[in-house]
């Protein structure tokens, strides 16, 4: 999808044409015949539209009324319309073709009057277009950005807002108990632009538009998302990653108590309010799936937390484990038994969201950011689950996909993991400790709990004391890649006894797993053990309630095992024939 | 900016908006010289110059432009207050 929210208007209303044409070499397009009736000038709605209908697999032959012709063209015989076989007619007025709005001297039975004049005739467009058994779209009414009466025009009976309020009502009341009528809600549109934004005078004036060429293709992008809904075409399940994203925090790390979630302090807030918010579809029929780097134990526990809104349950499927997250989401896809292109994933990590985009097209990922705030609007303004009824049906809908669960034995085969890796341009620092980064190392070995060989602790003095010794190997690295620099995220101390490097501790950040960096620290440590003459490297796992995710580090790396019980084990690597493992990041140590 | 670029600048945005990748306009040329140049494109032509620039006509001085230098000439005036 070329066209999400935020939408770049400017780039869209010039680019208009080249846009199409890209859009036009897709060949799976399907036709659809779309009339459109405008009671303004409708031109650039029908240029616009057309753009985000290509976009989402619609080739849209269009009908459009002459100008100002909505009433006529529904109300008489108008063979061209009836032999253009409309399959959608969208019905384009605002409150510029309200035909009188009530005067100051009227009485209240006049105004009566007025109103059932006007909702009459919008009716009988309604019912004369039935003719055409085929969707009705039907804008309701903006309010007016001058008023005449100041803010009692909202509540006095001769109030134009007033008017507009009721005659909105009657059309709400309309498409409840019309089959194929649905409402284009231009009041909220308008709100949400601003009325100021929304109406240009100027462009009224010149061209007849009855709104500014900047609200237009918001106009045709909401129009696009009911189009796409009653055609059927909306997504299904929301995929969601948990760290930083279903709360604040990293829950490997932070523990439960840990994560950013209720109501104590403005961030926990905020993670909670998006929680609601994915609480509220869900209850509304979206499917809701977790894809996470976790530990399976750990990200269930996430949702234990007292103020937790979202509970296990609520997730038909739930992936936390150390693959890619591309893989997991196939799988989940073939569990629920729906299209790839009917997902939606939301991560705050823009290196999963690159991963999973590239590697899975049809996925969609808006690209949210790393600010929780965000994600509503990414999900909400994108109508990716616009709903045009409520039904049973859908409510129950996340349970039948939970019925229907089925694991896949077979794991879809990822071929290109290693070429995703080097398309990163992934570059490392990998050193020796250096005094400026030394709190940072300390840090490190205090907090990192999952990827952490040995879960040692060090205190500040330690790690000087140890950098300054020659009796042990201390080695950080810093990775950079294209979506720019992580920083310090990995750590490695090497203690040297009688021509043997013990490994105290390993440890590496989560945010960068399954990037091969272990295989670059390795390599180096190595090569600084084989300058020490060093021959042999014992590798000590102690197994803590976080760290299972690195129980077969050593065993992955080669070494053989020496010795091990419940509470740990001891591997030992012979470094004489070493082969340096890493292949995909370039190591940098100027 | 001076006329020369807002000239070129403004080319890109006639090539935009009338699809032709190669066209060259001058200072004479008019709407008579382009097929395309109708009314409502006249409306996107100016509403993406508005942008660029950010500038804004008002309802009289579109009326009285008879062709791209006078538009230019107007935009030139417009610019050089903003810029002031």
């Amino acid at each position: 999808m070329k066209f999400q929210y935020p939408l770049d208007i400017k780039n869209i209303l010039r680019k208009k044409n080249s846009l199409k044409k890209d859009l036009l070499q897709n060949n799976n397009l399907i036709e659809k015949n779309i009339a459109i009736l405008g009671g303004s000038t409708t031109s650039e709605i029908k240029n616009i539209l057309e753009l985000f209908l290509l976009d989402s697999g619609i080739k849209p032959n269009f009908y459009e009324s002459e100008y100002n012709k909505f009433y006529e063209d529904s109300l008489f015989e108008n063979s061209l319309l009836e032999s253009f076989k409309p399959e959608i007619i969208y019905i384009h007025t605002t409150n510029l073709n309200i035909l009188e709005c009530p005067n100051l001297n009227d009485n209240n039975e006049e105004i009566e009057a007025l109103l059932k004049n006007e909702k009459e005739r919008f009716r009988s467009i309604w019912d004369s277009l039935s003719k055409y058994n085929c969707s009705i779209i039907q804008n309701n009414f903006d309010l007016t950005v001058e008023r005449y009466l100041g803010n009692l025009d909202c509540y006095d009976i001769h109030g134009k807002t007033y008017f507009i309020s009721k005659l909105n009502q009657y059309f709400s009341d309309c498409a409840r108990d019309i089959n194929n009528l649905f409402i284009n809600d231009i009041n909220y549109l308008s709100a949400y632009l601003g009325l100021k934004n929304w109406f240009d005078e100027s462009l009224w004036y010149q061209a007849k538009y009855a709104l500014s060429m900047e609200a237009i293709p918001e106009l045709a992008f909401n129009i696009s998302k009911i189009i796409n809904a009653i055609f059927g075409n909306t997504k299904k399940c929301l995929i969601l990653d948990l760290d930083n994203t279903c709360w604040g925090g990293v829950i490997g790390d932070d523990g439960l108590d840990g994560i950013h979630i209720g109501n104590e302090t403005a961030i926990s807030e905020t993670y909670t309010a998006f929680q609601k918010y994915l609480k509220l579809l869900h209850k509304r029929g979206v499917t809701l799936a977790v894809c996470s780097k976790n530990d399976f134990k750990n990200a269930k526990e996430g949702f234990t937390h007292p103020d937790s809104v979202l509970r296990f349950d609520d997730f038909t499927v739930f992936k936390a484990n150390w693959s890619n997250k591309n893989q997991n989401i196939i799988d989940i896809a073939s569990e629920l038994n729906i299209g790839l292109n009917a997902l939606v994933f939301i991560d705050d990590n823009p290196f999963e969201r690159n991963l999973v985009s590239s590697q899975l097209p049809e996925v969609i990922v808006p690209n949210v950011g790393s600010d929780v705030i965000d994600f509503i609007n990414h999900i909400d303004k994108n109508g990716f689950f616009e709903p045009i009824t409520i039904e049973k049906d859908d409510i129950n809908r996340s349970k039948y996909y939970e019925d229907n669960k089925k694991r896949a034995s077979d794991e879809a085969t990822f071929i290109s993991y290693e070429d995703f890796l080097i398309s990163l341009k992934m570059t490392a620092e990998i050193q020796s400790f250096n005094p400026i980064y030394l709190e940072r190392i300390t840090q490190l070995t205090n907090k990192t709990n999952q990827f952490n060989l040995t879960t040692k602790r060090y205190a500040i003095s330690e790690i000087e004391h140890i950098s300054k010794n020659k009796n042990y190997i201390k080695i950080y690295g810093k990775l950079s890649d294209k979506h720019g620099d992580n920083g310090i995220v990995a750590v490695t101390i090497g203690n040297l006894r009688k021509g043997k490097c013990h490994i105290d501790l390993w440890l590496m950040s989560c945010r960068v797993l399954k990037r091969d960096f272990e295989n670059a620290m390795l390599d180096e440590l190595i090569k600084q053990s084989k300058e020490k003459g060093i021959s042999v490297i014992i590798g000590y796992y102690f197994k803590s309630e976080k760290n299972n995710m690195v129980s077969e580090l050593y065993k992955n790396f080669g070494f053989k095992l020496v010795e091990s019980n419940s509470a740990k084990s001891i591997w030992e690597l012979d470094i004489k024939n070493y082969k340096n493992k890493n292949k995909v990041i370039r190591v940098t140590n100027e | 900016m001076n006329r020369e670029e807002i000239f070129t600048n403004v080319q890109s945005i006639f090539r935009d908006i009338f699809d032709e990748e190669g066209l060259v306009i001058s200072d004479t040329t008019n709407a008579d010289d382009i097929i395309e140049w109708d009314s409502l494109n006249h409306i996107n032509l100016v509403s993406s110059i508005e942008k660029e620039f950010l500038i804004k006509f008002a309802l009289g001085e579109l009326a009285t432009m008879k062709n791209v230098g006078s538009m230019i000439d107007l935009m030139v005036k417009k610019i050089h207050i903003k810029e002031n």
